[in-house]
């Protein structure tokens, strides 16, 4: 294996998926280095959820090689456990477990997946959440609180299990606008503290901000990738062009 | 028009408490309209018709007598409930021994008064279940510790009725999460074993599945071996509450939606583990009614064992009613039955309503 490969922090190739005939990810090389903001974007459907979800395996791949911090997703369920272990995830609807606390959303999933004592576990989950600024909520049902909250406790969630990576499936999609600041801030904070990040997102203000590197996505292909202000200012591909036009307003 | 002035510019001053709601006259709400008129007049029918009823069941009832045979005469003999109370309460059980299934009523009653909180579910409340349940069963039968040996053809009425319900309720809900589990499962055997089971039981009624559990599973088994009747009985209306509850919680998870597992998988929480922590709470909160419609209905299956011959509550209300001393008063054995039954299930109910506004108070979305 090659040396650049295994310092990666994430590298993609060849990767192919289908949903039964309809393919929708053609050939995806993507090379993340560790400590590296990725942003992706594209219009709908073009197949950049798909590409992060197939990252932790929460969807399969058919072609194709991912690996993580030098681990292959294969067959290997330990490989697997493994990866998961590295890679934090945060969905576009939150998806807490609305029938545990706040502190219990926190809590728990280091109980169960990493056989943590529970009086450690929860001041992990207490430190995370003082993070994202919401300590106070922390025995509250999420379904007490407000979608930028729950957006928060669920990147708490997340660094509770002290991942090495994170992805943001749209992380802010389902928030009305008000509540868009508090996550992305919270955002921000993160990459500005080292963390790898692949963010899928129509922020373009945050992509401008954070990303190292903004890659564009329609039909399930990688059209265009460079870094944010050549990016934006100057696209290479006429479709990327069209679709900056359509978001930019 | 003044600065200090607030009049809102509709003109009215802002209201600091809701309008309260003008009451409608009592004259207006019976007899408003042609639906409400309609409806008053047979309420006031169905009242009328109802009097000679409660004349039989209240005001002509005898309370106390000392002749049965002229106890009926003009109108509910409650008397013989009275006399008969300790027959149909427990049935055939030796009556010097009857403390034994008085101890095990009160043992059930304290069990499922510790368990109404779901605060107090946990390891240690199931572990307080098998214990009691064991000591139950042990009451029951006896043969140790200087108590008589009372086989289970001796058993009857009202500890009968609530083992066979408690226990068939209890051990089938295990076997239907399985069920429920493996419907749902992607690997085709352990689906297709649930898909055939609980098929096949719900396409049996339960009186059938009563007379194979009691008749033909004897023929069935080598020679020599024996199984209970009570306990084949018990067998049979298990499997029945697990294949009709394993379809209750089925729907439960269906209802779950995808990206709680998702959030679980990414957090690498182990199947297992997701399933008992994440998915069963979830899937088991929203589906309380129907479980409590199958609770209700389970409690009400077990007097279908009559027909095989197990004295319950119900065959043993009919026993004594056949007693030649008193006027066969079928009625009145049914309607305390009853009484007792619906005691039974309105607890279930209301108990049930208070779960679910439990779960609604967390403002589940």
């Amino acid at each position: 294996m090659n040396h650049a490969l295994t310092s990666a922090a994430i590298s993609i190739a060849a990767l192919n998926k289908w949903y039964g005939n309809f393919q929708v990810l053609k050939d995806i090389n993507l090379v993340v280095a560790p400590g590296e903001r990725i942003v992706i974007c594209g219009p709908s459907g073009s197949g950049k959820s798909t590409l992060i979800r197939c990252v932790n395996r929460i969807e399969e791949h058919q072609a194709g090689s991912i690996s993580v911090n030098g681990i292959e997703l294969d067959e290997s369920l330990r490989n697997l456990d493994a990866i998961r272990r590295e890679v934090g995830m945060v969905f576009q609807h939150f998806n807490l477990f609305p029938h545990l606390t706040v502190k219990e959303n926190c809590a728990l999933p280091q109980i169960l997946s990493r056989g943590k004592r529970r009086k450690e576990a929860e001041e992990f989950a207490m430190h995370f959440l003082s993070k994202v600024r919401i300590p106070e909520q922390a025995e509250k049902y999420p379904g007490q609180l407000s979608g930028g909250q729950q957006q928060r406790v669920a990147i708490a969630r997340a660094l509770c299990m002290s991942p090495r990576i994170m992805l943001f499936d749209e992380p802010t999609s389902a928030l009305d606008p008000e509540m868009v600041k508090e996550v992305l801030d919270t955002m921000i904070a993160l990459a500005e503290d080292g963390m790898t990040m692949i963010v899928v997102t129509h922020e373009m203000g945050f992509a401008r901000k954070v990303a190292d590197r903004v890659v564009f996505m329609e039909g399930g292909e990688i059209v265009e990738i460079n870094e944010p202000n050549r990016f934006f200012d100057d696209p290479k591909q006429p479709r990327t062009r069209h679709f900056l036009s359509s978001i930019m307003h | 028009m003044t600065i200090t002035d607030t009049t809102p510019i509709l003109g009215r001053p802002a209201l600091a408490t809701p309008p309260r709601r003008s009451r409608k006259p009592v004259v207006h709400v019976f007899f408003g309209d042609l639906a409400a008129t309609s409806l008053t007049v047979a309420t006031g029918f169905l009242l009328l018709s109802m009097i000679p009823a409660i004349n039989w069941a209240v005001f002509d009832a005898n309370w106390t007598t000392g002749d049965p045979a002229t106890c009926r005469e003009g109108g509910a003999c409650w008397a013989f409930i009275a006399a008969k109370f300790r027959f149909i309460i427990f049935g055939v059980y030796p009556p010097d021994q009857q403390w034994r299934p008085l101890v095990v009523m009160g043992l059930i009653i304290t069990m499922v008064l510790a368990s109404l909180s779901p605060r107090l579910w946990g390891r240690k409340l199931a572990y307080g279940w098998v214990a009691a349940i064991a000591a139950m069963l042990t009451l029951m039968w006896g043969g140790v510790l200087g108590m008589a040996l009372v086989p289970t053809s001796s058993w009857g009425g009202l500890p009968v009725t609530l083992l066979l319900a408690l226990l068939s309720l209890g051990l089938g809900f295990p076997f239907a999460v399985f069920l429920a589990l493996g419907r749902r499962s992607k690997l085709p055997v352990p689906r297709l074993l649930s898909i055939l089971t609980i098929e096949l039981v719900r396409g049996l009624p339960l009186v059938g599945l009563l007379f194979v559990a009691s008749i033909l599973l004897p023929l069935l088994l080598p020679a020599g071996w024996t199984i209970d009747k009570l306990g084949r009985t018990l067998a049979a209306l298990t499997v029945f509450a697990a294949a009709y509850l394993a379809e209750v919680i089925r729907g439960g998870l269906q209802g779950l939606p995808p990206g709680q597992v998702e959030a679980a998988k990414a957090l690498g929480i182990p199947g297992w583990k997701t399933v008992w922590h994440i998915v069963l709470p979830q899937a088991l909160q929203k589906v309380i009614p129907p479980l409590t419609n199958t609770a209700i209905v389970m409690v009400k299956n077990t007097s279908l064992v009559l027909i095989v011959g197990v004295f319950d509550m119900l065959s043993a209300s009919r026993v004594a009613a056949t007693d030649p001393l008193w006027p066969a008063p079928y009625v009145e054995s049914y309607v305390f039955v009853a009484a007792i039954y619906f005691v039974i299930c309105f607890g279930i109910s209301n108990y049930a309503r208070w779960l679910e506004s439990r779960v609604q108070a967390r403002t589940y979305r």
